[in-house]
């Protein structure tokens, strides 16, 4: 299994060259008490490249994700972030080391304007103090525009112009998982995570998101690793899926590989017991 | 129609007094106002939420270099270039920079699907196409699988396009650094091409949106532009200061007229919004001084208003109601100059400051001088409501062949049923048949590669038929359209059949959207109706009505009730008519789609396709007539990606009272 990830990176079907590992999970497990959310699983995560976990409900899809956000410490297992080995983390720092995430229910700011909520995507990036920030002089005022013009270019890039400046909460689903993603990239994460980004869509809102996702890799060069429930979606979208069953790994690779996994096709077709 | 050429509004820069010999092409002019207005914005676009401006003399610079970066890439003298993206400065210069390089700029319109896109660049040849974004890319290359000749492509916005086979493809940024590296090279190229432009040259090619059959490619040499554009700027007094929203399909003749011709002759600023979706704000930010739209535009500006005040509170809507009515009683006599008592100004004022100021504010009319409408008749009490707010709304009446302009209203005469006065330097005279006729010097010079339909359109003496029915009115001297000639028909009785006549009128009331009128050789008059969704909907949000999609809301009982009430309050006002009182309409339906374009229902532009609609509703036609109160249809519907799909519908047709004897036996509604 496996066979492309050599250590110096692989070149896609597409002939995009991937390169070398940004994250490495090694023998992860998570437990909720009694329960084994994830049982010893590894994996990686390559500069460059779209990677998917995929799984049935109730696999540990969500848990692998938020492990890989730090919101969950595994009691057994390491995680590997650019080449350091990371300890449990504040969501701040994980934020600084450079991974943003979207959320599988969106969690924006209803009252706030699009472009305030993506403008939140870079407080990280903000230094200016108290003071200066509250009677925006000096330092805050240049912070903001340079920041500004950032979260400019990501809102024309998404094609949102036309919803800067309405609240969120008065937005449809499909744009506000768009601004959701817009936040997201306001951070300029190295890695960014997607909480099934298709939950809930039309196939044109589908279709959408798909091609946003691809040109934030395409022209970002963000690494980039998603949850979803929609296999076509996911076999066109990836480079290399992780299939999870019952917290464990049971297939790992490409689209086609996974596809033709017989574990991945009893796991989804479900096997006769007779 | 004679009037003064030279007034002074906007100081001694008004009116270009430069010889006529120099400004012969629109390079010519572009050179002219650099020297006149070198340091004043010509093209502003919003981008990353910023106005982005250029003066002049940017401008032109980067014009020159992207006409020398054409010339890297070989174009020649007589190419066809094609044009196809949203209304931004880079395809404005392109045009101007191609005209430089003595090619053709070929405008397309960029919601055309790949199909008759491929009809279009096979026609006239294009060489070289310059692209929006990556849709309009991909719509080329699947173009170029039946249309050969495509040279060169260059793209406006750099993203999706990494991946795409770089080797006849170009960003234009960097068509522009290629040409301004060779500047040394190919300057002397360049300006013995730009030399070369005489009045004569083809200055562009637009195609009609052709309501039968395939387009045409219209020549418009720059005499037909130039002169054109002279006269109505003077006619309207334009000056550099006017400020314009570029939003119109570039492929259409108004915007090459208003954003290229008239913009480079008086030198004024053309303004491109961020997209689509965001044109009301922008106008709202820019102001513009100078605005024209189509009907529609119009009555979906006064719907919105129109349900934004249903949902105010009481007051407000009190305030509005009451200053409506002063405005509707006064507002057109103050605009006209007519005298009006001491108290109608005095409220007229306080409408002004509460409800008028504000209203135009969020309409971005605050600053508007001069407004034309066209393309459509335009209700009379969506016009008079713009005109009683203050706003100088006019109409005209023009098209591609004409450079636009044939008639346009002065100031002061301006009525909701005529189309005004011949434009400056132009003839209108009517034909027996009522037909009428034109010449001027923006006629244009022939259709490509079309000789008979030349020949058939403009007389050796320069007379062009408008296809258009209408007379002058005596009192006046005003021209009224009353139909296309070519649709107006006869009823089985003999008496006039005159759809559009009728439609209007149907398509005044802001629930109906489009209504295409039946009876040509019939018995009686029927009619085919599309909802307007957002009227309708927001009704049916406020009574509590639930549907789940367009077809089940079209459908619903109250609706057509709604609906069989309009149609009877129009059927009223036809029979007052005796000439057109056969037109009345006896049975309608609702439709479960829009007429869409992309079906081919419609132009690009909108106008209702009779002969398509004939035959691809027949069912629905033969209904109409024989009696029938439910028909089952089953329709092929285009989305907008080309997939095709089936609407399924059992549509019910309506009884509809008419009035008046002239013949007719009264019906009751059932």
């Amino acid at each position: 299994m496996n066979q492309l990830a050599t250590e110096e990176g692989y070149v896609t079907a597409d002939g995009r060259q991937i390169g070398g590992t940004l994250m490495e999970m090694k023998n992860i497990t998570l437990r909720f008490g009694g329960v084994v959310a994830i049982k010893d699983i590894s994996f990686d995560i390559r500069q460059g490249e779209i990677r998917a976990i995929i799984g049935p409900n109730g696999a540990g899809k969500s848990s692998m994700l938020n492990v890989i956000s730090g919101f969950y410490v595994p009691q057994e297992g390491e995680v590997w972030f650019k080449g350091y080995r990371r300890g449990p983390m504040k969501p701040y720092e994980v934020a600084r080391l450079g991974i943003a995430r979207t959320f599988q229910n969106i969690a924006l700011f209803d009252g706030m304007s699009v472009l305030d909520n993506i403008m939140t995507g870079r407080l990280n990036r903000m230094k200016a103090g108290f003071l200066s920030q509250a009677l925006w002089w000096g330092a805050a005022e240049r912070e903001e525009i340079a920041n500004r013009e950032q979260v400019e270019k990501i809102i024309d890039f998404l094609e949102i112009q036309n919803i800067r400046k309405t609240p969120v909460g008065r937005l449809p689903y499909g744009l506000k998982k768009r601004v959701e993603l817009a936040r997201a990239l306001a951070a300029e994460p190295q890695l960014l995570l997607l909480d099934e980004p298709m939950a809930g869509m039309n196939v044109e809102e589908k279709e959408d998101m798909s091609r946003f996702i691809l040109d934030v890799n395409d022209e970002f060069g963000t690494t980039i690793a998603l949850i979803e429930h929609d296999m076509g979606v996911v076999m066109d979208l990836s480079d290399r899926v992780v299939v999870m069953d019952y917290g464990r790994k049971i297939g790992d690779g490409t689209p086609d590989e996974v596809r033709n996994n017989q574990e991945v096709i009893d796991a989804y077709l479900g096997v006769s017991h007779d | 129609m004679t009037r003064a050429t030279t007034r002074d509004r906007g100081g001694n820069m008004t009116d270009p007094q430069a010889p006529q010999g120099e400004l012969h092409s629109i390079p010519a002019l572009l050179a002219r106002n650099v020297a006149r207005f070198g340091q004043r914005p010509a093209y502003r676009e919003k981008e990353f939420g910023i106005w982005q401006s250029w003066t002049w003399a940017q401008a032109a610079e980067e014009i020159r270099a992207l006409a020398l970066g054409l010339l890297a890439l070989g174009l020649k003298p007589g190419d066809y270039v094609a044009i196809i993206g949203r209304n931004r400065p880079a395809h404005y210069w392109g045009m101007i920079a191609a005209q430089m390089c003595g090619a053709i700029p070929v405008p397309l319109y960029q919601d055309a699907v790949a199909e008759e896109m491929a009809y279009v660049l096979g026609h006239c040849g294009a060489r070289f196409v310059l692209c929006g974004d990556q849709e309009q890319v991909d719509k080329v290359l699947e173009v170029e699988e039946t249309v050969t000749g495509i040279d060169q492509i260059i793209y406006t916005d750099k993203r999706g396009m990494r991946k795409y086979d770089h080797s006849r493809m170009n960003a234009l940024s960097d068509v522009q650094s290629e040409g301004r590296a060779a500047a040394q090279r190919l300057a002397p190229e360049l300006d013995a091409r730009i030399a070369a432009l005489d009045y004569d040259s083809t200055c562009v090619m637009l195609y009609t949106s052709g309501t039968t059959g395939k387009p045409k490619g219209v020549v418009l040499s720059n005499r037909n532009i130039i002169e054109t554009s002279k006269n109505t700027a003077e006619f309207d007094h334009l000056t550099h200061r006017e400020e314009i929203v570029a939003y119109l399909p570039m492929a259409w003749v108004g915007d090459f007229i208003f954003s290229v011709g008239q913009a480079i002759w008086s030198g004024f600023t053309v303004n491109c919004p961020e997209g689509a979706h965001t044109m009301m704000t922008d106008m709202r930010e820019i102001g513009p001084t100078y605005f024209f739209a189509p009907p529609r535009v119009f009555e979906g500006q006064l719907t919105t208003v129109m349900i934004r005040m249903e949902d105010a509170g009481r007051f407000k809507r009190w305030l509005f109601n009451r200053f409506m009515n002063v405005a509707r009683r006064v507002g057109p006599d103050l605009l006209d100059g007519k005298p009006v008592g001491f108290a109608d100004r005095m409220s007229y004022g306080l409408g002004k400051l509460f409800v008028y100021g504000p209203l135009k504010n969020t309409l971005g009319f605050s600053r508007i001088r001069v407004g034309y409408t066209a393309g459509e008749a335009i209700g009379p009490e969506i016009f008079d409501f713009y005109r009683s707010l203050g706003i100088n709304l006019k109409q005209l009446y023009g098209q591609t062949e004409a450079s636009v302009f044939i008639t346009q209203q002065p100031d002061g005469q301006v009525r909701s049923d005529t189309v005004g006065v011949p434009s400056p330097g132009v003839e209108v005279k009517i034909a027996e048949n009522g037909e009428v006729f034109y010449r001027s010097p923006g006629t244009f010079v022939e259709y490509l590669n079309n000789p008979d339909s030349t020949a058939s359109t403009k007389d050796p003496e320069g007379w062009v038929a408008t296809g258009d029915a209408g007379f002058f009115e005596e009192a006046t001297g005003h021209l009224r359209i009353i139909d296309r000639a070519k649709d107006v028909g006869k009823m089985a009785d003999g008496s006039m059949f005159a759809p559009k006549y009728v439609e209007n009128k149907l398509k005044f009331y802001a629930n109906i959207l489009e209504a295409v009128v039946l009876g040509n050789g019939r018995d009686y008059c029927t009619a085919m109706i599309n909802i307007d969704l957002n009227a309708v909907g927001n009704w049916a949000e406020r009574n509590n009505i639930a549907y789940a999609s367009y077809q089940e809301l079209a459908g619903h009982p109250q609706v057509y009730a709604t609906i069989r009430d309009h149609v009877e309050a129009v059927n009223r006002s036809v029979a007052e008519d005796p000439m057109l009182a056969g037109c009345q309409i006896h049975r309608f339906l609702v439709l479960h789609k829009e007429l869409d374009p992309d079906d081919g229902e419609m132009t690009r532009t909108r106008k209702v396709r009779r002969a398509v609609i004939n035959e691809k509703f027949a069912d629905l036609v033969d209904a109409l007539y024989d009696g029938s109160g439910s028909i089952y249809t089953e329709t092929e519907v285009t989305y907008e990606d080309g997939r095709k799909g089936q609407i399924k519908a059992t549509l019910q047709i309506a009884d509809v009272q008419v009035f008046g004897d002239a013949g007719q036996q009264k019906v009751a509604a059932e």
